[in-house]
């Protein structure tokens, strides 16, 4: 997993409520057996015709909007399990997806792939849209060690919340196997405790 | 102090908390399939890890496979290589695989309780959001994205936050017509797709009490479309009838020591909750959706809502115009396209064979086509044991072999662009069906009255 620091970055706007796994990748665009690529195909249906041609109405397709933060309405990310929805954001440059309100599996999803799921209220998210609709190149900076989104064009800084195991992750750029598998001892002590179940 | 069923079972598998909220929380059953698992063995191997436990892991194909021809290569060469590939990781880390052909084969919730590898008081994960459907046995289960499948693999543990714990009381009794199905629409239509997350549902009450395993295990299934990390029940003698003699279920002197385990498990009294739900099985009706994502269910006969200027406008507006439906408009006389009976949700035999009932000696209309996909070989070969083969067939329903199929579309199972399909799914998603499909979730036997129908009918004139 790639280190996270800071970033300051322009957005990318998509005002959509419960967005889902199966729009941010469709199912027939899961039949690889790495994690390579998924991001050609992120949002497939609405970014392209069945032909392939570009939608130009997208907001993907829309060069006015360039950045790697996805700034997305709430319960982004309900549905399936796919963690492919969350490389298919990070491949196709995604760091950071702002919501106020995210689909649990997806969150840990994004955690794991090193992509930050910040989550702001419904007031704030609703600001940013605004900002970005009348300002479409502003620019947001997010710093993880202190926890903060900056909004420059407002001077304002709001805090964000984050576990703080998984900022350590985020920050260092490491992933749960290694701990997990460091806790051997201790599991196989668990299974001899509980071994009539098997 | 009281215990909830979920603390009970969440407690019993804690093998360490760490400061900040974590713990590593032990799984004893993991089971897998062909689409989210080839990356997370590759990741094991690039680590030179072993696999912990491979006699805890299941593994089936069902995503990707086609359901006609089962015996036959499998034409698509991608969903071919991805469970070759599955074969192959299964053949390497000596895991058990019911793969095609093999007489266990199936829907990977269908098969893991009606093997009896889904108990009470177990953890169960899969690399699927509707590991939720164990749940009906009194088992903590849950989907968990491929990063946790490796972790899995490596350890048998993840590095999870306990959720907060909700339960969902359906008191009273359903009215003719009302199935499992419905009261798990009525009760997401209820809380919106998000209005469970963080959370994980205990379903209790009379209502839920009174319902087979099968309707369990269709009420459990879709906890996850309201956002809930999973749903449970708690076990009792309808769920040690149903495991009893099945081949994984443990067998004599283990058997009464299993049994006496899972008596225990259930919500003390007195036991917390972060939040509490009551609803009234009477005030259920026959439900469907009518947009895109599975919140958006009424009941059969009441039309669709008119939504003001709030926030959600957009998004309801851009789910109505995909469907091509109308704020305030009822849904009964709909034409209807295709019916899908089949998915984790509503496969099993209990579910075929209230469509046979429903169908025999009746006959689809002309312009639907109606198939049906058994959840698996074993309710495959149940149906065609009982005769429902015959009956469907009649009736002009295609039987298929079991898989995902049309649920999610990745054979080729495909609703094509702007057609109407009523589902038995779990999803109406756009595009959840094939790119352009327009997908109605609906019971089985709403599913049946309309394949006969041809178009939606307010279904309480038929039960009667
Ligand atoms: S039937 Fe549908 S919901 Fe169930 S496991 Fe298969 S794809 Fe997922």
């Amino acid at each position: 997993m790639e280190k996270f620091q800071t970033l300051r970055s322009g957005v990318v706007p998509l005002p959509i409520e419960n967005v889902d796994t199966d729009q941010i990748i469709p199912a027939r665009f899961l039949k690889s057996t790495t994690r390579e690529g998924f991001g050609q195909n992120l949002f497939a249906d609405w970014r392209y015709q069945p032909d392939g041609q570009p939608k130009a109405d997208f907001v993907l397709n829309n060069p006015r909007y360039q950045g790697q933060i996805l700034l997305a309405g709430k319960n982004f990310g309900c549905g399936s399990s796919r963690e492919h929805a969350a490389w298919a954001l990070y491949d196709a440059g995604f760091k950071v997806v702002i919501s106020s309100y995210f689909a649990d599996i997806f969150r840990g999803n994004a955690l794991n792939t090193g992509l930050l799921p910040l989550q702001v209220s419904d007031e704030v998210l609703q600001g940013l849209f605004r900002q970005i609709e009348l300002e479409p190149e502003t620019q947001l900076v997010v710093d993880l060690p202190s926890q903060t989104l900056s909004i420059p064009v407002w001077d304002a800084a709001i805090g964000f919340e984050l576990d703080a195991y998984k900022k350590e992750c985020l920050i260092n750029g490491y992933d749960d196997i290694d701990y997990l598998v460091s806790q051997r001892d201790a599991i196989t002590t668990y299974e001899q405790l509980r071994k009539w179940v098997f | 102090m009281a215990k909830s069923l979920f603390d009970k079972i969440w407690d019993a598998h804690v093998v360490k908390a760490i400061p900040g909220g974590l713990e590593v929380f032990y799984i004893d059953r993991h089971l897998i399939h062909e689409v989210t698992s080839p990356q997370a063995f590759d990741e094991l191997q690039e680590r030179g890890l072993p696999l912990s436990r491979p006699k805890q892991i299941l593994a089936t194909a069902d995503h990707n496979v086609p359901t006609r021809n089962q015996h036959l290569p499998i034409q698509d060469p991608l969903s071919r290589s991805q469970v070759d590939k599955l074969t192959e990781n299964c053949a390497k880390f000596g895991v058990e695989l019911f793969g095609l052909g093999h007489q266990y084969q199936g829907i990977v919730h269908v098969i893991g309780p009606e093997l009896g590898v889904t108990q009470p008081g177990m953890t169960i994960v899969c690399g699927d959001s509707h590991t939720s459907t164990h749940g009906a046995f009194g088992a903590i289960a849950f989907g968990i994205g491929t990063s946790q499948v490796t972790q899995v693999m490596a350890s048998q543990c993840l590095l999870i936050s306990r959720p907060k714990r909700m339960r969902i009381t359906v008191d009273g009794e359903l009215r003719p017509g009302v199935t499992a199905k419905d009261i798990i629409l009525y009760i997401i239509a209820q809380l919106g797709t998000g209005g469970a997350t963080g959370y994980f549902v205990e379903y209790a009450g009379s209502a839920i009490r009174s319902l087979s395993m099968e309707g369990r295990m269709t009420v459990c299934n879709m906890s996850i479309e309201m956002g809930a990390r999973g749903g449970l029940i708690a076990p009792d003698a309808t769920t040690f009838n149903y495991l009893k003699g099945r081949p994984y279920a443990p067998q004599g002197e283990r058997w009464e020591q299993a049994v006496a385990y899972w008596q225990t498990l259930y919500s003390e009294e007195g036991a917390e909750f972060e939040s509490e739900l009551t609803f009234d099985a009477a005030a259920i009706a026959p439900m469907i959706t009518y947009g895109t994502n599975p919140g958006m269910g009424i009941a059969l006969n009441s039309s669709i809502p008119v939504l003001g200027t709030d926030g959600e406008a957009a998004s309801f507006n851009k789910s109505l115009a995909y469907m091509g439906f109308k704020p305030g408009e009822s849904l009964l006389g709909k034409e209807i396209n295709y019916v899908f009976i089949g998915s984790c949700t509503n496969s099993r035999i209990e579910d075929l064979r209230a469509v046979a009932a429903y169908v025999k000696g009746k006959h689809k209309a002309q312009h639907v086509e109606a198939i049906i996909v058994p959840g698996s070989k074993l309710v495959e070969k149940q149906a065609i044991e009982e005769g429902l083969d015959q009956v469907l067939a009649e009736a002009g329903f295609e039987l298929r072999e079991p898989g995902c199929s049309a649920c999610l579309a990745m054979n080729d199972d495909k609703i094509p662009a702007g057609a109407y399909c009523v589902s038995t799914s779990n999803r109406n998603f756009e595009g959840r069906q094939g790119p352009g499909a327009r997908t109605l979730l609906a019971s089985p036997l709403v599913a049946a009255i309309t394949a006969v129908e041809g178009r939606i009918v307010d279904i309480t004139q038929y039960v009667n």
